[in-house]
């Protein structure tokens, strides 16, 4: 192993101590001289026409500054579909529809309006149920596309599936509900829009997606008729977690009400708002069948699913494609089917949420190998070593897996479990589950790149321009460490600029666990680039060829005699200070060879494979149906850890976010309307829940990967639910196929199972 | 109708104009300038906004800033001494990996010294009822939880 500096150890954040001094400036903090408050009308109705708006009296309340409706705008479609609008015409599809906006000189003002904004609906038929929806002559939610079925057609066919079914020993066949869950970003969501009298807009936002956004913006303002371009500011963000890859109708509407009355315009969700307004992870209906040999090998995987839309089209449309991975490619399979349908409906719309649509399709899979593994009679973890993935395996849909740690994931899982020789304990039970997921990348987007510009000043100090966004994952850290360690200087004298589009490069955005690799290599290139002109002024220095020299805290020195060294600050100082100098800087654009899906779906879509395995150990109570976790254990394969400590970080709030999807979270909606939009409602975990979790890393050190790193944003909430759903079987024999799993659940499958006896 | 409110806030007095209905968080953000406290829910349930009001922990959402007259209050903003150095709370913080997106980050801490403040040596068990009431989405407790206690384990010595 490779002897560093810098990687692979624990520096804290670069920003925490912002963070835990009050100093950061989240979206909440910001207020710009002469700035307005907007406040957003909601629709009454899940599905209505809407007759008329009266805002007559809003307008002449006191300090109200502007009242906009949706035939007051420029026509002006976003999403990926482009099926939405800021403020809604003719009418409304889900209680979230915004129907009127407010700019006033404060926000209880401009609360204060809305109640005076009279609207008349005409209430129409609606569809809360995607299996409805999809029927012939159901009520058309979008009637201008004449079906509520999307026309993004999910289909992938490896192999030949009937023929190995038929030839399958083992066959079984499960249905699986999983509801909607929220991301519960502690900083709500919000944005100011400021003018220039050049029709400038300048986005103070907390997206994930910085460039798209501007892009999105940028189209906003073509639609509007105006010329000026968008800069997005990115402020702290107080957690994103997928919930920032779109851009929202606040979003447009401040932008909207800024331009309209020429001051700055700030909106800031309540929690409430956060709740109903935002969009959760989808809720899907997963049918899955898997067939296995005797000796328990794989033979088909064949998954079909309905995924509930809701009444609009975010960039989460998209997460079958991130279904389709661990579908094809967790564990061996030879022959997969997939197929996806997703239907408008008028509950709220979805959107990414943190493992894009893989904690939906995992759990699914790794629920059902369980059920498979016992009807084959082999252990569930025998099973799973017996089709682990190995490196070097080319999958069904194309992935060159590369490194693949999975086997050292599950026997480390395994023995950390005592799975082989455990003694039975009444009402306890053990279980395991493990995922794939991109971890280098992942070509989505017509580019899967990032920009990086470094400039060394005449201190030795570096500073790093990088498109990529720090959501609180710690990328500034990690970018900042794989900077320091190439050129041989210290963290701290690495400072790293992220947030302003008009400084920054581009980068498609914080998804798809990316950053650490996309983000650190393109870094690692722009240090390179730097670092040669470092080491060719060095040479001339020190009279030796570059290539003999290495660079070491502050200083280069030959390879071998350390006497012979110049200081980095001296060679810098040298070349700018003179007639005709110069200043160090270097760019680097990273993009790399990995292929966007073809046709068919097939292609190596990201350039390194994250794997992983949860472990898990319950106590079920037969009485209360409550399920208590008695250890929790992760194995990661995450290439290299740059920095473990950060590492850590996103495993844990990975698991007890998927733990939180298995046990408790559920964003109620009875006929579209969000019943539980409070924390005492939506039950998210607390310390005091807090579960003793132990989690290993497994470094594969990947060729592609910085340093060898690959992603793991995402993968620490993926295996979280099945394993606990596989755990709960071990226990008390019940299989619970609907998220949350909730005490009630439990006990209504226990006295089923009772009544078959 | 406007009111005077006279208090100790990070160990200087302040005297502010209220209106009845503010809350105590309002005055700190929009009246006081102090950012650091944050609003996450509005009505007591997630801890961002936790202060310390005579020793305890207490939610500024839900707290009539009427009743803040008289009192002693401490926000993160006064946790770092007049040199500008940080509590151990907050050092520990930052060297355990406790802060990810960071809007928890100030009532979680402040939560934790009310605490230590009154309890030098919590158990475990002491600590995740302390910050129970502070929910964190991005760190899963675990790096908070070792952090706290690496105080702690520093007042036994």
């Amino acid at each position: 192993m490779k002897d560093f500096n810098v990687v692979g150890k624990r520096f804290p954040k670069k920003d925490a101590i912002d963070k835990v001094t009050g100093k950061a400036q989240y979206i909440s903090n910001m207020k710009l001289p002469g700035m307005l408050y907007a406040k957003i009308l909601y629709s009454r109705y899940p599905h209505a026409r809407i007759v008329n708006i009266d805002t007559s009296k809003a307008e002449k309340h006191y300090g109200v500054k502007a009242v906009l409706t949706g035939d007051r705008i420029p026509p002006l479609k976003f999403g990926f579909y482009k099926d939405n609008t800021p403020l809604k015409t003719g009418k409304v599809r889900s209680y979230r529809d915004e129907v009127a906006a407010v700019a006033a000189i404060d926000p209880e003002i401009a609360r204060e309006a809305l109640d005076l904004i009279r609207v008349d609906y005409e209430e129409l038929p609606a569809l809360f149920d995607p299996e409805q929806a999809m029927q012939e002559g159901a009520v058309l939610i979008h009637e201008e596309q004449k079906t509520n079925v999307l026309r993004l057609p999910w289909a992938l066919n490896i192999g030949d599936l009937d023929e190995a079914r038929q030839k399958s020993d083992h066959v079984v066949k499960n249905r699986f509900k999983l509801t909607w869950v929220t991301h519960c970003c502690m900083g709500t969501s919000g944005a100011i829009a400021d003018f220039d009298f050049q029709d400038n807009l300048t986005m103070y936002s907390i997206t994930q997606i910085p460039s798209l956004a501007q892009r999105d913006f940028n189209d906003a303002l073509a639609s509007m008729g105006l010329k000026g371009q968008a800069r997005v500011i990115q402020t702290t963000i107080g957690g994103a977690f997928g919930s920032k890859l779109d851009t929202y109708a606040y979003e447009y509407i401040v932008m909207l009400l800024a331009h309209k009355t020429r001051k700055p315009v700030k909106i800031l969700f309540t929690r409430e708002e956060e709740f109903f307004a935002t969009s959760p992870r989808q809720a899907a209906i997963v049918d899955i069948e898997q067939g296995c040999t005797r000796k328990g090998r794989l033979t088909f995987r064949n998954v079909s699913m309905i995924l509930d839309n809701g009444a609009y089209t975010s960039w989460g449309a998209t997460t079958p494609t991130v279904m389709m991975m661990p579908i094809s490619s967790l564990y061996r399979v030879p022959n997969v089917r997939y197929k996806a349908t997703c239907v408008y409906t008028n509950n709220t719309y979805s959107q990414a949420m943190r493992g894009y649509g893989n904690p939906q399709a995992t759990f699914a899979i790794e629920s059902q190998i369980d059920i498979l593994a016992k009807e084959a009679g082999i252990d569930p973890m025998e099973f799973r070593l017996l089709n682990s993935n190995m490196p070097g395996d080319m999958t069904g849909q194309g992935f060159h897996l590369g490194t693949c740690g999975l086997k050292d994931c599950i026997e480390r899982v395994g023995e950390e479990l005592n799975w082989k020789s455990r003694k039975k304990i009444e009402g306890r039970g053990i279980g395991m589950a493990s995922l794939i997921h991109v971890g280098g990348g992942a070509r989505v987007y017509k580019s899967d790149g990032c920009g990086t510009i470094i400039k060394l000043d005449d201190f030795g100090k570096a500073y790093v321009y990088t498109g990529a966004t720090d959501m609180g994952q710690g990328s500034e850290t990690v970018i900042a460490q794989v900077v320091a360690e190439e050129l041989g200087i210290n963290v701290e004298d690495v400072t790293v600029i992220n947030n302003d589009t008009n400084v920054c490069p581009w980068d498609v955005g914080a998804h798809a666990s990316r950053t650490t690799f996309i983000a650190g290599n393109s870094a690692l290139g722009a240090a390179k680039k730097i670092k040669g002109q470092i080491l060719e002024l060095a040479g001339k220095a020190l009279e030796a060829n570059p290539d003999d020299l290495v660079a070491k805290r502050g200083s280069v020195c030959v390879q071998g005699s350390p006497e012979k060294q110049v200081a980095i600050v001296k060679l810098l100082r040298g070349v700018h200070y003179k007639t005709g100098g110069t200043m160090l800087m270097a760019e680097y654009f990273y993009d790399p060879s990995n292929e966007l899906l073809n046709k068919e779906f097939k292609g190596n879509t990201s350039m390194a494979y994250a794997f992983g395995t949860h472990g898990v150990e319950v106590e079920v109570d037969k009485e209360t149906g409550k399920v208590e976790i008695l250890r929790y254990v992760s194995a990661h394969d995450v290439g290299k850890a740059i920095n473990p400590m950060l590492l850590e970080g996103q495993i844990y709030g990975g698991a007890m976010m998927g733990i939180g999807y298995a046990l408790s979270e559920q964003l109620v909606l009875r006929e579209g309307k969000v019943k539980n939009p409070t924390f005492r409602d939506y039950i998210m975990l607390t310390a005091s829940d807090l579960i003793p979790m132990k989690s290993f890393i497994v470094e594969t050190e990947d060729k592609h990967g910085p340093f060898g790193a690959k992603g793991i944003g995402e993968p620490g909430c993926v295996p979280s639910a099945p394993a606990i759903a596989n755990a709960i079987y071990d226990a008390v024999g019940v299989r619970v196929t609907e998220l949350p799993i909730t005490p009630e659940k439990i006990l209504a499958a226990l006295k089923e199972k009772e009544s078959e006896r | 109708m406007k009111e005077t409110v006279t208090f100790i806030l990070n160990d200087e007095e302040v005297r502010v104009e209220v209106e009845h209905h503010w809350t105590l968080l309002q005055v700190l953000r929009d009246e006081l300038g102090l950012g650091g406290t944050k609003e996450g829910c509005g009505v007591g349930e997630c801890g961002a906004c936790t202060v310390i009001i005579e020793g305890e922990a207490v939610n500024a959402c839900i707290f009539p800033v009427l009743e803040a007259d008289g009192k002693n209050i401490t926000t993160i903003e006064g946790l770092v001494d007049r040199e500008g150095k940080l509590a151990p709370l907050q050092e520990a913080f930052v060297n355990h990996g406790a802060v990810q997106c960071g809007f928890c980050t100030p009532g979680m801490i402040i939560s934790a010294k009310a605490l230590i403040d009154k309890n030098p040596h919590p158990t475990e068990e002491d600590i995740k009822t302390a910050i129970s009431g502070n929910l964190c989405r991005c760190t899963g407790y675990v790096q908070i939880i070792e952090a706290i206690r690496s105080v702690c384990e520093r007042n036994k010595q």
